[in-house]
């Protein structure tokens, strides 16, 4: 029985698919939100300075489990967030796409945050001050020279969320456990092939992943080469 | 002082700021034409007060207002942004945009400033400046000279009213600067706008200025016409060893056999070097106090050219023993350097007639 499934299991793809799409939704929020933090970040002379970039880079060092905890209560029915949520829709942001999507933004922040922050403190203040001599308002110079300017970092923040959201577990294992087509992710499809011992699905997906997983690290390391040469 | 006409033609300047090591305090007016250096040791506040004009800074307290339009003004809550106010800035490094070429920079600040038919055109810039071989270079391609080029031509290109310059040679080495300071004489005469000029080295601002205001520690020590202002020698940073006069003066004739030209300075004939232009044209002669001695008697079988009857005007002594003679030369004053013991043995004291001897003069640019 197991032998023939370990030949022939060539396992159900929607959960590749599916964690595809919230890395991809997890990333665009995540760079449309951490642009602006990681500008206050690399700006401030805030005395909160401090205490914020903390809270940012905690997802780095805590286990998974404990922010899938918390988040679990959160963004339960009886959480902040999530009562709020089932007030607004009727439904519950646990065990959904849209928890997992807000879950993975708070897991994968630092990922995105710390790459642009580097990349805005590393580029000062010379060329804005430059262009808003030249007649450019703050968010122009922002768009005209920051933006291009700071594209590795743009281009790390972008590869490293959405390699960082793809490969979690323990904070989707919590949040939004194992519904197939909602919150059946890879890795969590992969746990279950494992457990139960289908090793040719969990080898399938696993290889796929590492394969993507090293493609776009190669991607992103060529292309910050040619940006820096160019720069 | 809040009547728009007598701010009209002029930079009204009154700012106060406090920084950690650092105090700017100034109040100071300047003709809005011509070009005025700012001139004093590093950590004057020659920089910060260029910046507070742009609006790279702000002042705690403090008072702008160019040509009648009231740019700052604390007290009525008034501050320009920086985009806001139509000055140029040239900053010690040029500060080019590296993800675009040479045209995108020139462009940059042209497309951004609101048409204004007076504005120079690109056209202009670039046969100004020499940038016509630079056009599609990348900025990191060009050397300091050219990339120091690029950028004021940019900053003329926003159509400025006022251009700042900080030093714009600091960066460049030493031995190319006159590929660029060329085209910053010029800039003016062609250009008309009115520049403001920090700079620490006296050479390039007796070239090039009209006005001069001297900075020392946050504060404006002396300002005034260049001329006179040089010949303020109490003033610390005008008496070192680079103290001298500048006198205007015309040429008459050039004795090639001599390879000599014959100018008219204040009523005198002087001896300069080499041809220096035609008849008639103007110059700016600089004469530094080191190259000048004295003799109570007109010097006979001398190798020194240029001796001239002076009267002493001014005696200032000083620390390192030496003393600064202000003579008048004809209608100009020039400064001479001598010993106190020369003093003491030569009776030298104000009114006393002498020869004054210059051992070598310097033509700066002619002021044409």
């Amino acid at each position: 029985m197991n032998e023939g499934a370990i030949v022939t299991g060539w396992p159900d793809l929607a959960p590749l698919v599916l964690s595809f799409k919230l890395a991809a939704i997890t990333t665009l929020v995540l760079l449309v939100a951490g642009t602006p933090l990681a500008w206050w970040l690399a700006n401030t002379r805030s005395r909160f300075k401090p205490a914020i970039q903390s809270l940012v880079a905690l997802p780095i060092v805590l286990p998974p489990t404990v922010m899938g905890f918390y988040l679990l209560v959160l963004l339960g029915p009886y959480g902040t967030l999530g009562s709020w949520w089932v007030e607004l829709t009727g439904s519950t942001l646990t065990f959904s796409f849209t928890g997992l999507v807000i879950a993975s933004c708070f897991y994968s922040l630092p990922f995105a945050v710390q790459p642009l922050q580097a990349a805005f403190e590393s580029l000062g203040q010379k060329e804005i001050e430059a262009a808003r001599t030249l007649g450019a308002t703050p968010l122009d110079a922002f768009f005209s020279i920051v933006v291009p300017l700071s594209a590795p970092g743009f281009l790390t923040a972008l590869v490293l969320s959405f390699a960082h959201t793809l490969g979690e577990f323990g904070v989707v294992l919590m949040v939004g456990g194992n519904i197939p087509g909602e919150t059946r992710l890879i890795s969590i499809a992969i746990y279950d092939h494992v457990e139960s011992l289908n090793y040719a699905a969990a080898h399938t997906l696993s290889l796929t992943l590492l394969g993507f997983a090293f493609l776009i690290l190669l991607t992103m390391f060529v292309l910050n080469r040619r940006l820096a040469r160019h720069a | 002082m809040h009547s728009g006409q007598s701010e009209e033609r002029r930079l009204c300047v009154r700012y106060a700021l406090e920084r950690a090591a650092f105090t700017l305090d100034v109040d100071v007016e300047f003709a809005m034409q011509g070009i005025t250096g700012v001139f004093g040791p590093s950590g004057a506040g020659k920089t910060t007060l260029l910046r507070c004009i742009a609006g790279l800074e702000r002042p705690d307290s403090g008072r702008l207002v160019a040509d009648g339009s009231v740019w700052e003004d604390t007290d009525a809550n008034v501050g320009r942004a920086a985009h806001e106010r139509r000055v140029g800035y040239v900053f010690q490094e040029a500060r080019l945009f590296p993800h675009i070429n040479v045209l995108g920079n020139l462009r940059y600040g042209q497309k951004r400033s609101t048409g204004d038919d007076s504005a120079i055109d690109l056209d202009q810039v670039v046969e100004l400046l020499g940038l016509k071989s630079l056009l599609g270079r990348a900025p990191a391609t060009l050397s300091g000279g050219e990339a120091q080029r690029v950028a004021i031509g940019r900053a003329l290109l926003r159509g400025p009213e006022l251009l700042l310059m900080d030093e714009p040679l600091a960066a460049i080495d030493e031995t190319r600067r006159e590929d660029v300071f060329p085209f910053i004489e010029r800039l003016h005469a062609d250009v008309g706008v009115p520049i403001v000029y920090v700079s620490h080295n006296i050479d390039e601002i007796c070239r090039i200025c009209d006005q001069l205001a001297v900075m020392d520690k946050g504060r404006i020590s002396t300002h005034g016409r260049l001329q006179s202002v040089l010949l303020q020698t109490e003033v610390p940073f005008l008496s070192g060893r680079e103290a001298g006069a500048l006198i205007n003066a015309t040429v008459e004739a050039f004795e090639s056999s001599d390879r000599l030209t014959r100018v008219l300075a204040g009523g005198c004939a002087l001896w300069v070097p080499g041809e220096i232009g035609p008849a008639g044209s103007e110059l700016r002669l600089r004469v530094r106090a080191n190259d000048v001695s004295v003799c109570l008697e007109r010097p006979r079988k001398t190798s020194i050219l240029n001796v001239m009857e002076a009267v002493i005007e001014r005696i200032q002594k000083e620390s390192s023993g030496t003393a600064l003679l202000h003579l008048r030369v004809g209608s100009n004053v020039i400064l001479a350097r001598v010993t106190q013991r020369s003093c003491t043995e030569l009776s030298l004291s104000p009114g006393t007639n002498v020869y004054a001897q210059i051992k070598s003069i310097a033509v700066r640019n002619s002021l044409g």
